[in-house]
């Protein structure tokens, strides 16, 4: 039997639904910021869906798989994401827990 | 659409369906707004749902909602890497009317919980999201949603728009949150055949247990793990303040994996088939961090109120209530033809003189003191486990000796004094 056992995070995204926006909701204000002045990156470690990604100099923000649980919003060292809720309607959508 | 309602609801989940249910029960234009697509799309716990205050909404609502379990026994681990100690209680008064609690789906059970508030006269939309509250003089007086001409107008706003309200921020009722005001959780909820999930926890037909998981399972951090049984499905979780993650860099799903492959667990989850990962935040601050609940025109109800009680993974129950308290707020708002922050000030005394304010107060520092010290997680957790293996271990040594041994393990003469301390501040904190 081959076991399912979802222990990447790609894995364990692949089992949600999302009905993502064409517009993202997460708004890095300041580049420079996580650039200059960030050298942890914290929130590429918190997020638990791994929406924020460092590409060499500018942080990727993958909104499309975000759960909307707010963290990256309160842990920001720098308060530097602008968090709004998506569009009503859209975004994640949790089927059963 | 420049509507006036009576009220206007911001956010289905218990707290503001419960709302909602009583408000339009009593014959009052209600709006209940949602932002996903439908109610519980968003919503996340770890699924257990207290029958008491559910019942004081719907009455036997259990002979219709969609549960999964009643919870019959209740364990605690305390972890260690290799080993756990456990306490926990089963009763079969549990398993019978009226209940204790029960697992839920959220996004099954909100959805149910809703359609009830509807039958009583409630109207509820989904898919729009409450950009912000509207003020005038003071007072707020409706709601600015991000449908096109989405203004909507009522006497009194309710916002039970969870964890993260915006909307409370907004207004001034609470700053921004810090990191070790809030939890970060993450569960996944993971398929196995009924029968399979019966034989491992020891159960029959129609019954449920919840294992709360301390120590090891969250690497010694502060924060919890638990392991639900729904009817074929468990749901595993591990949360910790988020200011505990950022301080130990630990990815959240990766301690989640941690927990699926600690041997104390795995066996419970052999050939499961995750079919869920959620993501949720829960409000940890306590009394502390409780906002202001009550305004011109509007209340807080809910987790956006902060109403969690960390220690007992009770939120869901407290929501409930405070739901109902606003709505009864309302009610003699509406009798008074005033909806000002005096007259729904109401909501306030009712909440903190129920169970829901003597309990916020009663942990108001617990939640701050086991952050503050960690060596209850890091430290005692696995002192207490090791002294179990000494004390139980047949290796031809006498009790006496063992109990020497286990005691002189604890330390220094120091040690031990502080270890004396720390009891009795974990005594104080949670009496």
């Amino acid at each position: 039997m081959s076991e399912k056992k979802c222990q990447t995070i790609e894995e364990k995204q692949y089992l949600v639904r999302f009905n993502a926006d064409t517009k993202s909701h997460l708004t890095v204000m300041d580049a420079d910021v996580c650039l200059n002045h960030c050298p942890d990156k914290i929130c590429t470690i918190f997020c638990p869906a791994e929406v924020y990604k460092w590409e060499e100099i500018r942080m990727h923000v993958g909104y499309e798989g975000c759960h909307e649980c707010g963290s990256c919003r309160i842990g920001c060292p720098h308060q530097n994401i602008k968090w709004e809720y998506p569009k009503g309607g859209h975004g994640i959508v949790f089927r059963l827990g | 659409m420049s509507e006036k309602f009576d009220v206007i609801v911001v956010g289905a989940g218990p707290a503001g369906i419960s709302c909602a249910y009583e408000l339009a029960k009593a014959g009052v234009n209600v709006l209940l707004i949602e932002r996903g697509e439908y109610p519980g799309s968003k919503n996340v716990m770890g699924g257990v749902l207290y029958r008491k205050m559910m019942e004081d909404v719907i009455p036997e609502f259990w002979k219709e909602a969609p549960l999964e379990r009643p919870v019959v026994e209740q364990r605690f681990m305390m972890m260690d890497k290799e080993s756990a100690i456990t306490v926990g209680y089963k009763g079969m008064e549990w398993g019978q009317e009226p209940y204790n609690n029960f697992t839920v789906l959220r996004a099954k059970f909100d959805q149910w919980f809703a359609g009830k508030a509807v039958e009583q006269g409630a109207l509820l939309v989904n898919e729009t999201v409450v950009l912000e509250c509207i003020v005038e003089n003071g007072k707020v007086v409706g709601v600015r949603t991000d449908r096109p001409d989405g203004d909507l107008y009522a006497d009194v706003v309710v916002l039970a728009d969870g964890v993260n309200s915006l909307l409370a921020k907004s207004l001034g009722f609470h700053k921004e949150f810090r990191p070790d005001e809030v939890a970060l959780a993450t569960m996944e909820i993971i398929k196995l055949d009924k029968k399979t999930i019966e034989d491992r926890f020891n159960l029959e037909e129609n019954q449920g247990t919840t294992i709360e998981l301390f120590g090891d399972a969250t690497k010694g951090i502060l924060g919890t793990g638990f392991l639900y049984t729904n009817k074929d499905t468990l749901s595993l979780g591990v949360g910790s303040l988020l200011s505990g993650l950022i301080k130990h860099k630990i990815k959240p799903y990766e301690l989640l994996e941690y927990v699926k492959n600690h041997p104390m667990i795995r066996p419970y989850i052999a050939g499961g088939e995750p079919v869920e990962y959620l993501a949720h935040m829960i409000p940890e601050g306590g009394y502390k961090s409780m906002p202001k609940v009550a305004g011109n025109g509007v209340l807080v109800v809910g987790d956006a109120a902060q109403l969690v009680n960390a220690i007992h993974r009770e939120g869901s129950n407290l929501a409930m209530k405070s739901g109902q308290f606003a709505a009864e707020a309302v009610l003699l708002a509406k009798e008074r033809d005033d909806y000002s922050e005096t007259t729904l000030n109401h909501y306030k005394t009712r909440l903190m003189s129920s169970f829901v304010g003597q309990d916020m107060k009663k942990y108001k520092d617990s939640t701050h003191h086991f952050d503050k010290f960690p060596q209850y997680f890091e430290k005692y957790i696995p002192m207490a486990n090791k002294a179990m293996s000494q004390m139980f271990t047949v290796d031809g040594t006498s009790k006496w000796d063992k109990q020497k041994k286990i005691w002189r393990d604890v330390g220094t003469a120091g040690e031990k004094l502080k270890l004396a301390r720390d009891a009795y501040r974990a005594w104080k904190v949670m009496k």
